[in-house]
């Protein structure tokens, strides 16, 4: 399917979730909706009816707050039934608020931050030790950045030389309580990125074309991780979101989901 | 007891290719064989805990069998949500290996006290918590952990330990209690740790009547062994290098209680535990000096 198509179905599908489980966190599932969309229709190899093929890419979303997109796409390409996605944060349901190993295509279950980093990091060492040819991809909020573990792991794949890892910045600049220049300043996040020895690409990170050519240059390093700054918008797609703290928190009402429906099937 | 572990550990590897060791930047002089002799399957993950437990939790998510070997509580308290959340979770399988149980290093500070951890550790669920008494026990809890596949908290010793057990070759089950003599008396003293060479030295120095037990898995303790030990030693004395809180005495009154409130003990025992009475050690000191002003000492009264 067309990236483009991907992001939008995504972002819909992501909003009526949070819009009916009353949930948080829509802001940072939007600024990463393109990332997913491109990853799921143009890098990643994968087989929705065999989870555990041992030659697909592995991916890791350690920002796992943000997981109605992710768990929007699994469904899209066939991991789960498009009903699943309506029983998310439902009594019962393994879609929890936070992503879960307990479904089929996720790896690993993320919701304390900066874990996802040195987890993803281990499956890329067992691919150099064992000569095994799959990636891993690790999508990373900014505000988690602020963790020590991902930078002891950044290190640490520099020195091992992982090559086959991907992480990926979701850098929509805004976490928790505010923006990360004022919360925490990450800058220059792309000068100390290269000073721990990574490979970095900054991208826009709603420009598929910009995106799917940094995954190309992520194939060719033989060297050095790769992590891929993309600059985001946190809310992207939704207007009244966007930019905006306090979709890290509200869900849409009705009437707010119709219009940001509307808006992103224009 | 660390040298006993490794060199089974090493022995295992020789025909167990998923078992991968990782270290902290610690095990000078113990840890050397293992790196050359398996290069592939070794790895220093640097000062960096937090990262090396990810790192284990991935590589044991590919099929590795991972031993995380570190000291005190570095690769426990240091890294324990990504102990939680990456590794027991998942019953991923990683066996984390901590040298200098109690006072082993007790010259080195409270840093190096390892006194909360097996507290701390066997709260966890689908963790196992490993903690044996001799490098018998070392060894036989090495082969164990070499096959079980799940998540393993291992505590040794440091070096030097004697032998305590008679034929330090015997196997160990998971969970089981490890006899090392029954007694006439209702005494049984219960004792997990390399605190267990002084203990019989001192049962057998001041003639104390009792049977004696190792306590070789804190994590999970076999209920029916116990159940018929304490229905046989109505006089128990439990002995550990650990806070009192959530050590070794309290999960034995622990599955005691439960016992008797479900009908399976018919009469509750006496149960004293001696272990470090909710304190840190603050001055420099031997593990002995350590031991004897946190009053993990037994006495003749302690028995009947």
């Amino acid at each position: 399917m067309e990236s483009q198509i991907f992001a939008k179905q995504i972002r819909e599908r992501s909003l009526q979730m949070v819009h009916q489980a009353h949930a948080s966190h829509i802001g940072g599932a939007l600024s990463m909706a393109d990332i997913i969309a491109v990853l799921f229709t143009h890098v990643m190899r994968y087989d929705a009816s065999r989870p555990d093929w041992e030659e697909r890419d592995r991916f890791i979303l350690s920002k796992g707050h943000a997981c109605v997109s992710y768990y929007a796409a699994l469904a899209q390409v066939g991991f789960i039934a498009d009903a699943d996605l309506d029983t998310y944060s439902q009594n019962g349901s393994q879609l929890m608020c936070h992503v879960s190993h307990k479904i089929p295509g996720v790896e690993v279950s993320a919701g304390s931050l900066g874990h996802g980093l040195p987890y993803g990091i281990g499956m890329a060492l067992a691919a150099q030790r064992k000569k095994r040819h799959y990636r891993t991809f690790v999508l990373l909020g900014d505000g988690e950045m602020d963790e020590g573990s991902n930078w002891e792991g950044l290190m640490f794949a520099a020195h091992h030389r992982l090559h086959q890892l991907c992480a990926i910045i979701d850098y929509n600049k805004i976490q928790s309580l505010g923006n990360t220049n004022e919360v925490m300043c990450l800058e220059p996040l792309k000068d100390k990125l290269v000073a721990f020895g990574c490979n970095v690409l900054e991208v826009n990170g709603h420009d598929h074309e910009a995106l799917l050519s940094a995954f190309r240059q992520f194939e060719q390093e033989q060297q050095r991780p790769t992590v891929i700054v993309a600059h985001t918008v946190k809310g992207k797609g939704v207007s009244y979101m966007e930019n905006n703290l306090a979709w890290h928190y509200k869900s849409p009402d009705d009437q707010q989901l119709e219009a940001a429906i509307e808006e992103i099937e224009q | 007891m660390r040298t006993a572990f490794i060199q089974q550990l090493l022995r295992e590897a020789e025909t167990n290719e998923r078992i991968f060791l990782i270290v902290g930047d610690l095990g000078y002089n113990v840890v050397e064989p293992f790196r050359d002799r398996f290069p592939d399957r070794f790895l220093n993950a640097g000062i960096a805990e937090q990262n090396m437990t990810g790192v284990a939790a991935g590589l044991a998510k590919e099929g590795y069998n991972v031993f995380i070997y570190s000291i005190a509580n570095f690769p426990t308290l240091r890294c324990l949500e990504q102990i939680r959340n990456d590794i027991a979770y998942y019953n991923g399988n990683v066996k984390i290996v901590a040298v200098g149980a109690g006072f082993s290093y007790g010259s080195l500070g409270m840093s190096h006290h390892a006194t909360e951890e097996v507290g701390i550790m066997r709260t966890l669920p689908q963790m196992v918590v490993a903690s044996p008494s001799d490098p018998g026990e070392a060894r036989a809890v090495a082969t164990l952990s070499a096959q079980y596949e799940g998540t393993m908290y291992i505590r040794l010793g440091k070096a030097g330990e004697k032998q305590v057990f008679p034929h330090p070759d015997d196997p160990l089950e998971l969970g089981k209690l490890h006899c090392l003599q029954e007694s006439e008396t209702p005494n049984l003293l219960l004792v997990t740790g390399n605190i267990l060479h002084e203990a019989v030295e001192t049962v057998r120095r001041e003639k104390m009547a009792t049977a004696i037990y190792s306590v070789p898995f804190i994590k999970p303790i076999c209920k029916e062994q116990l159940v018929a030990l304490a229905q046989r030693y109505p006089h128990i004395v439990t002995l550990e290098e650990h806070q009192a809180s959530c050590g070794l005495g309290s999960a034995i009154i622990e599955q005691l209680s439960d016992a008797y409130a479900q009908g399976r003990l018919q009469a509750f025992p006496k149960v004293k535990r001696i272990a470090v009475n909710d304190r840190y050690v603050d001055v420099a000191g031997s593990q002995q000096y350590m031991r004897n002003i946190s009053g993990l000492m037994l006495k003749k009264e302690d028995f009947l």
